[in-house]
């Protein structure tokens, strides 16, 4: 019974066409600013060390309130002297591992629960989702404040609590796709070919899920940078004398009327980093989808 | 009793639904041998599509087979745990859907779909699965199969997406392909080319086709024998030609009669079958197609007839198995 088509594994290699991220990279110019922007504030946060003129934590009692542009100290100093160039860049290092770890621990957690309740439906369905209204009726920094509060305060504790206001926000987004997707034709199309559940999840349904996922990444992890200087300038997040834009904001605060830089320079590290996640997420979007690929 | 390929014995499946259960699928029997091309018709509901979940085992959650037998390859496919049913599929049966524009995922070029069996079963590399498609689209029709495999699937067309699903479907040679509606959804000349192409498919490699369809010009020009169901029944079997010429049921001849012809004189007004395909949560007592058909006796109101052997086929009917022909209705 098997005079079936024989399987001819065609004479000359074809050619496939680059699907590479570097080709996306080249051809969209705003994903090309995006990652370059993004690039730039990983190597600085790497590079803080090397690049940074000063210790971020040297006092300079004598060189105190220097205003930006002042010779040695580019955008001027703190009120204890302390280079404020050095102690932005070296905020990179706080604010993006943050910010992403904040991220990841949403989108695992509400990830995985999206594709539960998506998946399995019913009564499992109704529980998790009950679960994540629960988690939804708080409003964000409120959840997130009272978690650090339980927990105490502190850089890792900041994470995991952005993390957790941020796991719902996936679940919603995940399962709403899954929905989506199992209405259509090629699930039972791709079972029909022989693949278990495991595979349709894994191979068909997360790549569809991509596209929704990092624009929500890029959208939450600007808003994870932000919670996590809101937690910092509460004195729930990083704690002194670790240079942190929120708490740099903080301290600056009460100095705003006389030498405003203080918060302006930290806060407008913050606005460039959010700015620049949210153009990738967004230009990615539009540069992804597969009906716009030409 | 012969190995017939697959062989369907009282099939029962039903679907659970808030207000109670109904029976999508009735007692349906049906044998198919090796390469030989089945038609099941009939109207939207009456348990086609069911009736081919029920063989793939891919029922939607709420349906559940609740008696009789699947019989392939020997093999009664109730018996085989959900692996084995998985090695099955892709394999030994393939399915092709009605709705080319959904049946692919969208973020996957074309050649990468065509290959997933081959991953699945054979374990192919990508390239390899790739290469193959190339070669599958050839055999399909797809003309630039080599530029067409690196494309997605909305850049193909409703009649290529189809032939990207039957190359899908025919990639590891099964023995069974069910095609249900695969020419619905599509335009009526490329309806034509799906259909040359689902034939010489047929006749080049032998695969043992399921034709599913409400269209019985399709299954005319197709098939072997032919299934007619209504309310989740099989009303009438027997061989294509046999069935057309002399139907006998009245539902069957109901269909064949509501086709407009070319060839009519004058004006002939079009004879659409009276009434509405039942609700299958409140079937009718007796035969169920009692309150549509035009040679409706008492009998048929109470008491439901059994699938019996009527001239040379099979017919769910107590009018023409009482012996009557059915030629032209009384009692209007």
């Amino acid at each position: 019974m098997s005079n079936a088509p024989a399987i001819v594994i065609a004479e000359e290699p074809i050619r496939r066409a680059p699907v590479a991220f570097v080709e996306l990279v080249r051809t969209h110019r705003r994903v090309t600013v995006g990652v370059l922007l993004v690039a730039l504030l990983f190597l600085i946060a790497l590079l803080s060390p090397v690049i940074s003129p000063h210790d971020p934590l040297a006092t300079d009692p004598d060189n105190s309130y220097l205003r930006p542009l002042s010779p040695g100290h580019l955008l001027g100093s703190d009120e204890l002297g302390r280079d404020l160039l050095s102690r932005v860049l070296w905020g990179a290092r706080v604010s993006l591992p943050v910010a992403f770890v904040a991220v990841a621990v949403g989108l695992v957690g509400g990830g995985l629960i999206g594709l539960t309740s998506g998946y399995a439906g019913g009564l499992v369905d109704l529980l998790l989702m009950r679960l994540m209204d629960a988690l939804l009726a708080f409003p964000g920094l409120i959840l997130a404040i009272a978690i650090v509060a339980a927990l105490g305060p502190g850089l890792r504790n900041a994470m995991i609590a952005i993390g957790i206001v941020a796991v719902p926000v996936y679940a919603r987004l995940v399962r709403a796709v899954v929905l989506q997707l199992k209405e259509m034709e090629f699930v039972v199309a791709t079972r029909s070919l022989g693949a278990n559940p495991a595979r349709l999840i894994v191979a068909h349904f997360i790549p569809n899920l991509l596209n929704p996922i990092i624009v929500q990444v890029s959208l939450s992890a600007g808003f994870a940078m932000l919670a996590e200087a809101t937690l910092s300038f509460l004195g729930l997040g990083a704690q002194l004398p670790t240079p942190d834009w929120g708490q740099m904001i903080s301290s600056g605060a009460s100095f705003l009327t006389n030498d405003p830089w203080l918060a302006i320079v930290p806060g407008a590290a913050i606005s460039i980093t959010v700015y620049s996640f949210n153009l990738l997420g967004d230009s990615l979007r539009d540069a992804l989808d597969p009906r716009l690929r030409s | 009793m012969t190995a017939h390929l697959l062989e369907l014995e009282d099939v029962q499946t039903q679907i659970a639904l808030r207000r109670g259960a109904i029976r999508a699928v009735d007692h349906v029997s049906l044998t198919l041998d090796p390469g030989e091309t089945l038609g099941i018709v009939g109207e939207s509901g009456s348990g086609k599509s069911m009736t081919a979940l029920s063989i793939m085992r891919l029922l939607p959650r709420a349906a559940r087979i609740t008696g009789g037998r699947i019989r392939f390859k020997g093999r009664d496919l109730a018996d085989l745990s959900e692996d084995e049913m998985e090695a099955i599929r892709g394999t030994e049966m393939a399915m092709i859907f009605q709705d080319p524009m959904t049946s692919l995922n969208p973020v996957y070029r074309a050649g990468w779909q065509v290959g997933e069996p081959l991953r699945i079963h054979r374990h192919v590399d990508k390239r390899a699965s790739i290469a193959a498609a190339v070669d599958l689209f050839r055999k399909v029709g797809i003309p630039d199969a080599k530029t067409r495999v690196d494309q997605f699937p909305h850049q193909f067309s409703g009649g290529m997406r189809q032939r990207t699903m039957i190359a899908m479907g025919l990639s590891t040679g099964p023995s069974l392909l069910i095609a249900d509606e695969p020419t619905t959804a599509l335009d009526v000349t490329i309806q034509a080319q799906i259909l040359d192409l689902l034939r010489a498919l047929n006749r080049d490699y032998g695969t043992a086709t399921i034709l599913i369809t409400h269209n019985l010009g399709v299954v005319a020009g197709m098939c072997d024998r032919v299934l007619v169901m209504y309310a989740g029944r099989v009303v009438e079997q027997g061989t294509t030609e046999d069935v057309f010429v002399h139907p006998e049921h009245p539902y069957t001849w109901s269909l064949l009669r509501s086709i407009p012809r070319l060839d009519a004189t004058g004006h002939e007004p079009l004879r659409p079958i009276e009434g509405s395909p039942p609700d299958m949560g409140r079937l009718p007592a007796g035969c169920k197609f009692h309150p549509r058909c035009p040679f409706v006796i008492d009998r048929c109101r109470e008491e439901e007839p059994d699938l019996r052997e009527v001239r040379s086929q099979l017919a769910r009917c107590w009018v023409t198995q009482a012996g009557r022909s059915l030629d032209s209705p009384d009692g209007r």
